[in-house]
């Protein structure tokens, strides 16, 4: 027949169409269906867990601010070589003074201080000082320029020079009180090719008179660093005989002027503000971190420093992120095991009670679970303290001598105790749900087949149990992994977690890149075990309920 | 169907209202934050319910002081300023500034000039400690210690170091966990003269010999976090004596009645003030510079000091110091700046920990891990 003839091409559907796309397009759809109703759920997880702490982790690498702040030092920074044990050359530091008057103009340059202070100790007033005394070294020559001439005082004639005729039509016309924007600044094309510098940071001045103070720049004189940079161009000695624009008489006058200027040092004008400019370890760390992303922050999470020389450790006394990322993961394991210990035994009574007992005992689980945490933090504090009810009830029956008292809080002791009894709950409602399906009668059929009372309970029953220890054991881990209020109350120096680390360079020291990388790290932690876990003893056999 | 009318209704009115008050020159309410506790309180007292029956405003109370310098600049990056005072400790104050998340303030222009015709920056003198801060009081860490834990037959502290001196006075102690005072007081009850004090703590060698000290009391020491742990471990007879604020210790003292007695001897002073997040709009802004202005001036910041033993900043201010409004007793031998409890104090450098706090911070972590 035909039928049999054809089979070797492609199955048809009734359409016409082959089976194998129109599968497809209906599968498609489907799948868009599916997609389409939990998309509120995807959205919101996006935009609310994942983009902030996709964000959040994204600062640990993040390092622009150095390159931004000082874009000019940074760049000459990059040729300079740090062991031949000499300060950067003059080029560099006039480029400093033009970055860093830029810089305290948009009160930038602190903000960079203390960022760079993380790295060196000194930076932070150092940039302090620098930001107020920048402004004198501008001065001097605008004190010479406006001895010469008062048309240099004046905020109109600048207009003039530096302005296109356009824009200086336009600003004229433009009402300071109106709703209207005030024109962009457009610069005279003859005065850029003639004065390039002078251009340039009279841009920079009118953007930010214009964009950030948003003040009348017809009103607002130069900046002093203006100043400077028309003394450098006029230095040079262009050729400004074929200008004829606004101010071409005064151009020349002072480009015959200028060789006779006082002039300005800069590379010892900064050694004056602070001698730490001339200290070759400022300048190693500007260059370090002048990179738009640094591994620095990562580095100094696992107790090492960028150097020079690339990576090396931390002197033994500033090491403490190691220890305590270590701690953090010994005392969670040793938490979970004290969950597991005390949870197994009062899950398996919850679940083979008879119903109105069981009830009660579960009540009893979960009032500690509905009680603020702070306040059960607190009263362990009263319970364990050395004046506290524990050490008064021991050393009345005798146990203990009134001298001896046990130290019970304010250790690790202390952090292990109210942390298990805090996350007893989540190992033993997991535990209890899967107990509940385990059919009593196996333990009864073991029994008799002639099986102990401890055979039948660890050949039939625990590895029936084991989902449910998963279940419990991560969710306690995981959780324990990130406290931080409890271990801050109650951990005392060697009770403390990294997250209490982490907490403090969000809320106190402003470190948030640091911050960042350790908890990047953490997460990366707690990934790799979920994964070896996984390899271990499989996730399938984890159970939160029948 | 009524309902909805009832929702429609009322969201007119909320609209309309809200839009008076972006017409008006000044917000109609303001959200203030502190520290909360009997110091929000001794401000309600003193600034905020004069200024509310003065105004008829609505001043809203945040607790979030110990966290607002994150919160600042988590405002600050989402663009989404909602506070418009915030009360900060200098050296936070000194941050923010530096960070550029709060106004720089002109003070002579914004607050108010003494009765004499003092000018406010003249007033206040040193205590501006930064264009952004605006002084509020004058606060001191010091050491509070159980009467009835001094052993027979011994004088009982006074001060710093006694804490350092186990063998007269046996039993634990509670620090700071932090390298704030703990240092200096390391230093000075090593012999070093208080002038040196930050240069000895600039080298690695002077470093050594404050942790060296320390070392000598670790076993023996209760590191608190917060203040009030501090009282309660003394409260509860856990600690023989611990540093804290001078306030917290005058209210456990003086209004609970604990068997805490004072040690005052090397007292670091500190300063408490305001600062106003940058970027404020225009009516906030107004209305919270007219709120300074007000709580802010000699008689406002003398009257706190009826109700915490927290010292007024402005100098004309402390004659007008008087008495406890509730308990009655005279404020002044409870200041900080008392002469007779002011015999041997110190001034936390701000600007020196600036520099330093990142670095030592990190070092007194690790020592503490050790």
């Amino acid at each position: 027949m035909r039928d049999t003839t054809d089979q070797t091409g492609p199955m048809m559907a009734a359409d016409g169409t082959p089976l194998k796309t129109s599968l497809n397009r209906a599968l498609r759809r489907q799948k868009l269906r599916a997609l389409a109703l939990i998309a509120p759920l995807l959205i919101f997880i996006l935009v609310t867990f994942i983009a902030p702490i996709a964000d959040m982790l994204f600062r640990s690498v993040e390092n622009q601010i150095v390159s931004d702040t000082l874009p000019r030092t940074t760049t000459l920074l990059a040729d300079w070589e740090g062991d031949s044990g000499e300060i950067p050359s003059p080029e560099v530091f006039k480029a400093l003074y033009t970055d860093i008057f830029v810089a305290q103009e948009r009160k930038l340059h602190t903000r960079l201080g203390s960022r760079l202070n993380y790295e060196l100790t000194g930076v932070s007033s150092l940039f302090r000082k620098s930001g107020r005394r920048v402004e004198d070294m501008g001065e001097v020559y605008q004190d010479q320029f406006e001895d010469l001439n008062d048309f240099w005082k004046d905020s109109e004639t600048w207009n003039a020079l530096m302005g296109s005729d356009d824009w200086l039509a336009e600003q004229a016309a433009w009402d300071d009180k109106s709703d209207a924007r005030q024109p962009a600044f457009e610069p005279r094309e003859e005065i850029i090719n003639l004065l390039p510098q002078t251009a340039e940071t009279f841009e920079i001045f009118a953007d930010f008179v214009q964009n950030e103070d948003e003040d009348n720049l017809a009103k607002e004189d130069p900046w002093a660093l203006v100043y400077s940079a028309l003394y450098d161009d006029l230095i040079q000695e262009p050729d400004i005989s074929g200008y004829g624009g606004p101010g071409s008489a005064e151009l020349l006058e002072a480009m015959a002027a200028v060789r006779t200027f006082e002039t300005v040092d800069y590379t010892a004008a900064f050694q004056d503000i602070d001698k730490d400019w001339h200290d070759i370890e400022v300048w190693q760390t500007i260059q370090t971190y002048s990179p738009d992303f640094t591994s620095g922050y990562f580095l100094n999470a696992v107790d090492m420093k960028k150097s020079p020389d690339g990576p090396e450790m931390r002197p033994e006394n500033e090491q403490i992120y190691i220890k305590l990322f270590i701690r953090t993961l010994f005392m969670s394991l040793v938490i979970t095991g004290s969950c597991i210990l005390l949870g197994y035994p009062v899950a398996w009574l919850l679940a083979n009670l008879p119903a109105r007992t069981a009830n009660l005992l579960m009540i009893l689980v979960l009032l500690p679970f509905w009680t603020s945490l702070l306040v059960r933090t607190s009263a362990w504090k009263v319970m364990l303290q050395q004046q506290g009810v524990v050490n008064d009830t021991l050393v009345w029956l005798g146990i203990v001598a009134d001298g001896g008292r046990l130290a019970l809080i304010n250790n690790q002791t202390g952090t292990i105790i109210a942390m298990t009894h805090i996350l007893l709950p989540f190992m033993i409602l997991p535990l209890y749900s899967v107990m509940k399906t385990i059919p009593p009668s196996y333990l009864r059929a073991a029994k008799s087949l002639g099986a102990t009372n401890w055979t039948a309970f660890w050949r039939v029953y625990f590895p029936q149990s084991v989902p449910g220890i998963g279940a419990g054991s991560i969710l306690v881990f995981i959780l324990a992994i990130g406290y931080y209020i409890t271990p801050e109350l109650v951990g005392g120096t060697t009770g403390t977690f990294i997250s209490n680390r982490i907490a403090y360079h969000i809320s106190s020291s402003l470190n948030w890149g640091l911050a960042a990388a350790l908890g990047a790290i953490l997460l990366a932690l707690v990934l790799a075990l979920y994964w070896a876990y996984d390899k271990i003893v499989g996730i399938d056999n984890v159970k939160l309920g029948g | 169907m009524k309902l909805t009318k009832t929702l429609l209704a009322s969201t007119a009115l909320t609209v309309a209202s809200g839009m008076a008050f972006a017409d008006g020159h000044m917000a109609s309410e303001m959200t203030i934050v502190s520290w909360g506790g009997a110091y929000s309180n001794s401000q309600q007292k003193a600034y905020h319910d004069p200024y509310m029956e003065k105004t008829g405003i609505t001043i809203i109370n945040d607790e979030s002081s110990p966290e607002g310098v994150a919160k600042m600049r988590a405002q600050a990056e989402a663009g989404n300023i909602t506070w418009d005072l915030v009360d900060l400790e200098a050296a936070d104050a000194i941050r923010v500034c530096d960070e550029g998340l709060a106004m720089e303030i002109d003070h002579d222009e914004v607050l108010a000039a003494a009765p004499d015709g003092t000018s406010a920056s003249d007033d206040f003198g040193d205590m501006i400690v930064s264009d952004c801060f605006i002084p509020q009081i004058v606060f001191s860490t010091t050491f509070g210690y159980r009467t009835d834990q001094v052993p027979d037959g011994v004088e009982p502290p006074k001060g710093a170091c006694d804490v350092f001196d186990l063998e007269t006075y046996p039993g634990k102690r509670g620090l700071n966990k932090q390298p704030i005072a703990n240092l200096e007081w390391a230093l000075l009850c090593d012999g070093v003269a208080y002038e040196d004090v930050y240069d000895v703590l600039e080298t690695e060698e002077g470093q050594d010999r404050a942790f060296a000290k320390l070392d000598t009391i670790k076993d023996q020491t209760i590191f608190w976090s917060s203040a009030a742990e501090a009282i309660q471990l003394l409260a509860d007879g856990e600690v023989f004596m611990s540093s804290t604020y001078n306030g917290r210790l005058f209210s456990a003292i003086e209004e609970q009645g604990q068997p805490i007695g004072m040690a005052w001897d090397w007292q670091m002073f500190d300063l408490d003030g305001w600062v106003v997040p940058a970027d404020l709009p225009e009516d906030r802004l107004a209305r919270v510079m007219d709120y300074l202005y007000f709580a802010t001036d000699t008689q406002r910041l003398a009257d706190q000091a009826k109700y915490i033993s927290y010292g007024p900043a402005r100098a004309s201010s402390a004659p007008l110091v008087g008495q406890h409004a509730e308990l009655g007793i005279d404020m002044a031998p409870h200041m900080p700046t008392e002469p007779s409890n002011a015999e041997n104090t110190f001034v936390n450098n701000y600007n020196w920990w600036a520099d330093y706090r990142d670095d030592l911070d990190s070092k007194f972590q690790a020592w503490l891990t050790q």
